[in-house]
């Protein structure tokens, strides 16, 4: 049976009692996107300003539990300054590590998490991000990690459009 | 069956709760090398082996479609669905079978009321009148309706000790056709003054529309004394079965309202030109009925009647325990709100949280690792944890099942989470 300690990692309670990026951004320039989580009432904003296909700035508001709020920290820190390239790449790269233990959970035939059919992990250094390799084995809280970054996904569609 | 001989020499008699755990084949189970603790009956209640019996039974013995066939099993078949009817009918103090429509939960039941009895009588521009502590399932058909007729959807509020706040009520009422409210928050546990609003409605010219699906399955009920026009509850939370629960309406407003679903079962004729609906209840009961389910409900009914003192007992029990509970928990942590009415005489017991600055997800993850089952989450009711100033809130929900044992249980499983989090 996992333990707390396999979910809890230090750094992930760091980033939640200290989140990075936490706050607005004027809209315009920036945009705003909301994302929610029925199961738990876990709300997530995401200001993102995108400039000439980087993310020049970033910040996260909302509330939820420590997962939803460690990631969204993590991930604020990890996309900003990066080009949408480089964005695309972290994101897949989280989401394959958050997938490929599903598969293995899963046993045969298990797709991963969201169906969108990305495989294997990817040569992309996660930094702090690793440590929510813990959540994998809490199927529940999967959707905790991930809410930021469907979030983030959708807000970066609207700002590219 | 609980059936403990009274030695007690009050007037309601002593409630055996150790015999009544061991009706519940789960609660023996073992999660996480951990005894099951379950707080989690608002969300849906665990089942007593004469419910588990009597499904297996219909289906092992009675199995065939009700209603049209015409040997034996087919009529044993009927009657079990008829008399669990009847035995709904008697628990909640129906006066007739007529009243009692059999729908998938009190969910189905509520859209039932909303877009059958709704769609037939009001007009655009009317007003209908719910409350703040709502489950989603009384707030969103009426949201669905609203979005068609440009209804004037007004909103009872809730004052900071968890009851409603009526001082502006005949002004929300002025004019409504409707005022659809909940007996039991399944948040606050706040139990409202159901003679008062059903008066208060009627004096007003408006139906009155109860979702009983907290209160049916705790307290004592009498729909007939309620004289509401409809009021809806669940199978589920009154260890009954999934995939059952129940509409009962007077026999003047369902034959107002027009059939629901519509298909088989639910028609005295059909021709190439229309259709004629079928009689009382069955005129909302479209296709092939949840038969075992039904059977179970009644199953679920004959069990908690059968406890020593009936629901007169449990209610107490429940009232004892919820007291226990605010004491024990109040006493041991200075952190934790409990949210809802102080006195337990004035609740059910639906204890909803706050832990310090621990997150309900966060808490509930804890408790999970100690076997304490425990909801996290906006409980189906987002406007009123919008009222209440927090997204989320965690939620440990007694049943008849329930005893200081797990209460106990609980609050070691605050301790450990204050603990962990602490670090």
């Amino acid at each position: 049976m996992p333990g707390l300690e396999d979910l809890y990692r230090e750094i992930i309670l760091d980033h939640y009692r200290s989140p990075r990026n936490r706050g607005e951004l004027p809209v315009p320039p920036a945009t705003r996107t909301e994302g929610f989580n029925p199961l738990c009432g876990d709300e997530i904003v995401v200001f993102v300003d995108v400039v000439d296909d980087t993310v020049v700035d970033i910040r996260i508001d909302g509330q939820g539990c420590s997962i939803s709020q460690s990631s969204a920290s993590m991930m604020s820190a990890a996309v900003k300054g990066k080009t949408m390239a480089e964005v695309n790449g972290i994101t897949r790269a989280f989401k394959a590590l958050m997938s490929i233990h599903e598969t293995s959970l899963g046993g045969e035939g298990a797709v991963d998490g969201d169906g969108d059919g990305i495989e294997g992990p990817e040569d992309i250094a996660l930094g702090d991000l690793a440590a929510l390799q813990g959540v994998v084995k809490f199927p529940v809280r999967i959707k905790c990690a991930t809410l930021s970054w469907n979030t983030l996904a959708q807000a970066l569609d609207e700002a590219s459009t | 069956m609980t059936a403990s001989p009274t030695t007690s020499t009050t007037e309601v008699p002593a409630f055996d709760v150790a015999a009544v755990k061991k009706d519940f084949p789960i609660l023996s189970r073992q999660v996480r090398g951990r005894r099951l603790v379950y707080l989690d009956s608002a969300n849906t209640s665990q089942k007593p082996r004469a419910v588990l019996d009597a499904i297996d039974e219909y289906y092992e013995q009675h199995n065939a479609n009700v209603h049209r066939g015409t040997y034996l099993i087919a009529e044993e078949a009927t009657a079990a669905l008829e008399g669990a009817r009847q035995k709904v009918a008697r628990f909640i103090g129906a006066s007739s079978t007529r009243e009692v429509v059999f729908t998938k939960n009190a969910t189905e039941a509520l859209n039932l009321v909303a877009k059958a009895w709704g769609r037939e009588h009001l007009r655009t521009g009317d007003a209908v009148v719910i409350t703040e502590l709502e489950h989603h399932a009384n707030i969103v058909p009426w949201h669905q309706l609203r979005a068609e007729l440009d209804l004037d959807l007004r909103w009872i509020p809730i004052r900071a000790d968890g009851h409603l706040d009526l001082s502006d009520l005949d002004r929300l009422l002025d004019g409504a056709k409707v005022l659809s409210f909940a007996a039991m928050s399944n948040v606050l546990g706040t139990i409202n003054p159901i003679d008062q609003l059903v008066t208060a409605a009627h004096d007003a010219g408006a139906i009155a529309v109860v979702d009983a699906s907290q209160l049916v399955p705790h307290m004592p009920t009498d729909v007939g004394s309620w004289a509401a026009d409809f009021v809806a509850f669940t199978g589920h939370k009154m260890c009954g079965p999934t995939g059952i629960g129940v509409l009962w309406g007077s026999e003047e407003m369902l034959d107002a309202t027009p059939p629901f679903l519509t298909g088989g079962e639910m028609i005295l004729n059909v021709t190439k030109e229309g259709f004629t609906p079928n009689e009382l209840p069955w005129k909302f009961e479209a296709g092939t009925p949840p038969i075992a389910e039904a059977v179970g409900l009644g199953a679920a009914v004959d069990y908690l009647t059968g406890i020593d003192g009936g629901m007169q007992a449990i209610r107490q029990h429940e009232v004892e325990l919820t007291e226990y509970a605010l004491r024990t928990l109040g006493e041991r942590f200075d952190d934790l709100t409990i949210y809802g009415p102080t006195d337990a005489t004035e609740r059910g017991g639906v204890l909803s949280f706050s832990f310090g600055d621990i997150h309900p997800h966060d808490l509930t993850q804890v408790f999970d690792q100690q076997g304490v089952c425990v909801r996290a989450g906006h409980h189906c009711a987002k406007p009123l944890m919008r009222v209440l100033g927090v997204s989320a809130s965690a939620r440990a929900s007694l049943y008849l099942y329930n005893d200081t044992d797990d209460v106990d249980a609980l609050a070691d499983a605050l301790a450990a989470a204050a603990d962990f989090f602490a670090h």
